[in-house]
């Protein structure tokens, strides 16, 4: 199945692109989305502990289940305000 | 929902208050008269007594870098949720406040505004404090990043992990917002 996945800010500069579209086991989770990306691009694997993630722009964790067609957000700390 | 809102365009907080003030009348407050009323920014529903508000600039200088200007990012439609989140907390917290926020992204220039939060309710105290848990709670769980490009170079701030469920990061910032 095909997700797309969104990068914010740090992580969208050390990937070149903040948007892409990757192909993923049927029984894929967050986790194993990030995982293939950071074998993709090592440079991410810094933000292991520190990144947040969601799913169709909701909050999500590493251990939720990702569907054909989902957006899988990975973003590093925040700094707004 | 008009109460939150990330926005490109500069901020504009009587404008903000004004929604505000249109804001979901309180069911105690009978007999209001027509909207138009409350067009003034300095003015309340008959029931409030007090605005606070807070507004975030931009700075010419950050750990010792002059800062040029910033870039802020925003992952919108979370960004969305997130504030709306904080909206809902500050009114479970303080039931009797009424909140409002923008933030703005895009390129700001040293001395513009990112960030308006206006809560309004029938006393400062609980006003004072619900704004200051809303900007606290901004920096820990609203999908935004700024870019600061300062004489030299340019960098990502990075603050907190955003985790809208950790309990702890909530707390604190309650009791900095009830200190």
């Amino acid at each position: 199945m095909r997700v797309t996945v969104r990068l914010f800010a740090r992580l969208r500069d050390l990937a070149g692109t903040g948007e892409l579209v990757r192909e993923v086991p049927d029984s894929a989770t967050v986790h194993t989305v990030w995982s293939s990306l950071k074998a993709e691009m090592p440079a991410l694997a810094q933000y292991e502990r520190t990144i947040s993630v969601a799913v169709n722009a909701e909050y999500a964790r590493m251990a939720a289940a990702v569907h054909d067609g989902d957006e899988v957000a990975f973003m590093p700390p925040v700094s707004g305000g | 929902m008009a109460q939150v809102a990330v926005t490109s365009e500069p901020l504009d907080l009587h404008a903000m208050i004004r929604e505000l003030v249109r804001l979901k009348p309180d069911t105690t407050y009978e007999g209001l008269k027509p909207d138009t009323t409350y067009d003034e920014p300095a003015h309340g529903r008959p029931g409030d007594g007090a605005i606070a508000t807070f507004t975030g600039l931009v700075r010419d200088h950050n750990q010792g870098r002059r800062v040029r200007f910033l870039e802020y990012e925003a992952y919108e439609p979370l960004a969305l949720r997130a504030l709306a989140r904080i909206v809902d907390e500050a009114q479970a917290a303080w039931p009797a406040v009424r909140l409002a926020m923008q933030h703005r992204i895009g390129r700001l220039e040293v001395g513009e505004g990112s960030i308006i939060v206006a809560a309004m309710s029938p006393h400062r105290a609980d006003a004072f404090a619900a704004c200051r848990y809303a900007i606290e709670r901004v920096k820990q769980i609203v999908p935004i990043w700024k870019r600061e490009h300062f004489e030299g170079g340019e960098v990502w701030l990075e603050g907190a992990t955003a985790d809208p469920d950790d309990e702890t990061a909530r707390r604190a910032a309650y009791r900095t917002a009830c200190a």
